[in-house]
């Protein structure tokens, strides 16, 4: 494993106003790794990318990015990164060809290299059919890769991606999984905000939880999720009347108190020996006759985490 | 926006070399533009074209130029100034749309010169100028207006550019202050009053006291009075200071405006940093 970090913060401060969007923030990400950046909105996540991409100044606190201070070494930070914004930002005029060109000219790639390597971008992301038509015509989805495809121009040293996937469907969301893990594969380090905690799981080998403008955890994907505790026993009956039977059955095969969700029918508690308990509980409740929805293991997501650390559940679901 | 650096870069290739080959870039993006829509410039032109066309014909036999003169022989170098005029809206609007849609942020994260970004606009907003004064003065020349050539007309092509690139500054600062493109289409509310208190389509001595003295002071006044002067047209008098002395203040209006709205316009980008 590699002990180099591509980008290291700390004590980002960050004010607009009273507002402290960023307030003692801090970040270390291993070359070479996808780093999944998870907060509620208003957290901080997008300004956090927009300081270390020398966007935007910080009022405090001090960030290396490949190892240059992004405040003193700006453009020589510049020329080792790629970012796409949580907006796409892309001259809607022109066809995708000619936006992919027109980066690589300005990446100074030479002309005859940034026609190439638009060929190539607009084919590894499946754009080649609408390549000469302009941008404005574009669906979102067809846009977000677009804006991928340009922040992929020079194959960046550290390349930071604000929301890449939101709004895509599910075929585009792989595309862009593929195209993310391509990169690594090559070398580059990714630095991923997400509202998808799925994305995070399956891309990030670490994960930094965000809210109000701090860290409040740093772990793998897997200790996050022991953070939370272990696996769980979870059991939804058919009835309200048999939860009580089913509590009493959990309760003896559990590490703790069992919990009970009177609107979803649902018991469920943490378990150590997981195959024992399930079997153990399964058997008692079949002998007495217990109307049994589903029962099964289940591990931790990394919902759980959030709701854990943050209080709320991620917007999204708040909103379903 | 770096001082300019003129040491060599590690491709071996000069700082000065990449900043030309950006600017290169950006004026080439904004070029394309127009070719992908043409129609822009029919846009851009629609509104002098139409009043060379109402004021020329409908109302010119009712206009007189003080000291003589056939009216459309005075308009249409009010109309080249008009056009001229009218285009920070056009630097405007590019740049609200760029800097709304991260389009700017992304040159931004970008190794290139960041000056490169304002100055590319400028050369394009130059180039487009020159192209929509050679349709207007193609379509004057169609109705029948007859100008000095030589040395002074070409001196009149350059101090109408001359107010196109003071302008450019007016229009990039606004470009960034406006929030949103909707609010820049509001620019050319501003724009019209502006335009016609000033000597383009009536000389300011017909006018009322006050308003002919707003007029003549007017910076694209004095411009039209020093086209009209060199290229031979009439020029509608007018004995106040700035009216006699139009050659000098052609020269001097865009330089006042670059000197205030440059600045402001650069501390306005690197605003976009805070
Ligand atoms: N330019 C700005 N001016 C004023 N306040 C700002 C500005 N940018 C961000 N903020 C504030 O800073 C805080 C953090 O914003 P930020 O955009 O970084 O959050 P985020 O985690 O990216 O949220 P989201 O999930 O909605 O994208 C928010 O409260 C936001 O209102
Ligand atoms: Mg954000």
């Amino acid at each position: 494993m590699n002990d180099a970090y591509a980008v290291r913060a700390e004590g980002l401060e960050k004010r607009y106003g009273e507002k402290r969007a960023l307030d003692g923030f801090d970040l270390a990400v291993r070359e070479g790794t996808v780093h999944g950046l998870l907060g509620p909105n208003g957290a901080g996540k997008t300004t956090a990318v927009r300081i270390l991409s020398t966007l935007v100044r910080l009022d405090g606190g001090r960030a290396t990015v490949a190892g240059l201070d992004v405040a003193r070494q700006a453009r020589q930070v510049r020329a080792r990164i790629g970012l796409t914004g949580q907006y796409a930002a892309l001259d809607e005029v022109l066809t995708g060809r000619q936006n992919l060109e027109m980066f690589g000219r300005l990446f100074h790639l030479g002309g005859r290299r940034a026609r190439a390597r638009a060929v190539e971008l607009l084919e590894r992301f499946d754009l080649t059919d609408a390549a000469d038509k302009g941008v404005g015509g574009y669906s979102g989805g067809m846009r977000r890769r677009l804006d991928l495809a340009a922040s992929m121009i020079l194959a960046p040293a550290v390349l930071f991606l604000d929301e890449p996937t939101t709004g895509l469907d599910p075929r585009s969301r792989g595309d862009v999984w593929d195209a993310v893990r391509a990169l690594v594969a090559d070398g580059t380090t990714v630095l991923l905000t997400t509202q998808y905690l799925e994305e995070a799981d399956k891309l990030a080998s670490r994960i930094t939880v965000i809210d109000q403008g701090r860290a409040i955890a740093d772990d793998t994907p897997d200790g996050l999720k022991n953070l939370v505790g272990g696996d769980r026993i979870e059991v939804v009956v058919a009835e309200r009347a048999e939860i009580p039977r089913v509590v009493k059955a959990v309760a003896r095969v559990a590490d703790g108190e069992p919990e009970t969700d009177e609107t979803e029918l649902r018991v469920h508690a943490p378990v150590t020996d997981r195959v024992a308990a399930l079997t153990d509980v399964a058997r008692t409740l079949q002998d007495e006759g217990v109307g049994v929805e589903d029962i099964g293991l289940r591990r931790p997501s990394l919902d759980d985490v959030f709701l854990r650390l943050t209080g709320h559940r991620t917007d999204k679901e708040a909103a379903a | 926006m770096s001082a300019l650096d003129l040491t060599t870069g590690p491709d071996g290739r000069g700082r000065l070399y990449w900043l030309l080959s950006d600017v290169a870039n950006i004026v080439r993006r904004g070029l394309t533009h127009y070719r992908r829509q043409p129609v822009n410039i029919a846009w851009q032109l629609g509104f002098p074209i139409l009043s060379v066309l109402l004021y020329g014909y409908v109302f010119g036999s009712a206009m007189t130029v003080p000291g003589g003169g056939d009216y459309k022989d005075f308009l249409m170098p009010g109309m080249f100034v008009m056009t001229m005029a009218f285009g920070f809206i056009n630097t405007a609007t590019v740049v609200v749309h760029d800097s709304t849609k991260g389009v700017i942020d992304r040159f931004r994260s970008m190794p290139m010169a960041s000056s490169a970004v304002v100055a590319g606009r400028g050369v394009t907003d130059l180039v487009v100028a020159c192209a929509e004064l050679a349709i207007m003065m193609l379509t004057a020349l169609a109705m029948g207006w007859r100008p000095d050539g030589g040395w002074g007309f070409l001196a009149a092509f350059g101090l109408l550019l001359w107010l196109r690139f003071a302008l450019i500054w007016v229009g990039v600062w606004l470009g960034l202050l406006v929030p949103n493109p909707e609010a820049a289409g509001g620019l050319f509310a501003v724009a019209f009053p502006l335009t016609m208190i000033s000597s383009i389509f009536v000389a300011p001595q017909l006018m009322p006291d006050w308003l002919g003295w707003v007029a003549a002071w007017n910076p694209i006044s004095s411009t039209a009075a020093a086209a009209r002067d060199l290229f031979g047209t009439p020029a509608g008098g007018g004995d106040s200071w700035v009216e006699q002395h139009a050659l000098l203040m052609a020269g001097l209006w865009p330089l006042v405006l670059t000197a205030v709205f440059l600045p402001l316009a650069v501390r306005r980008f690197q605003r976009l940093s805070r």
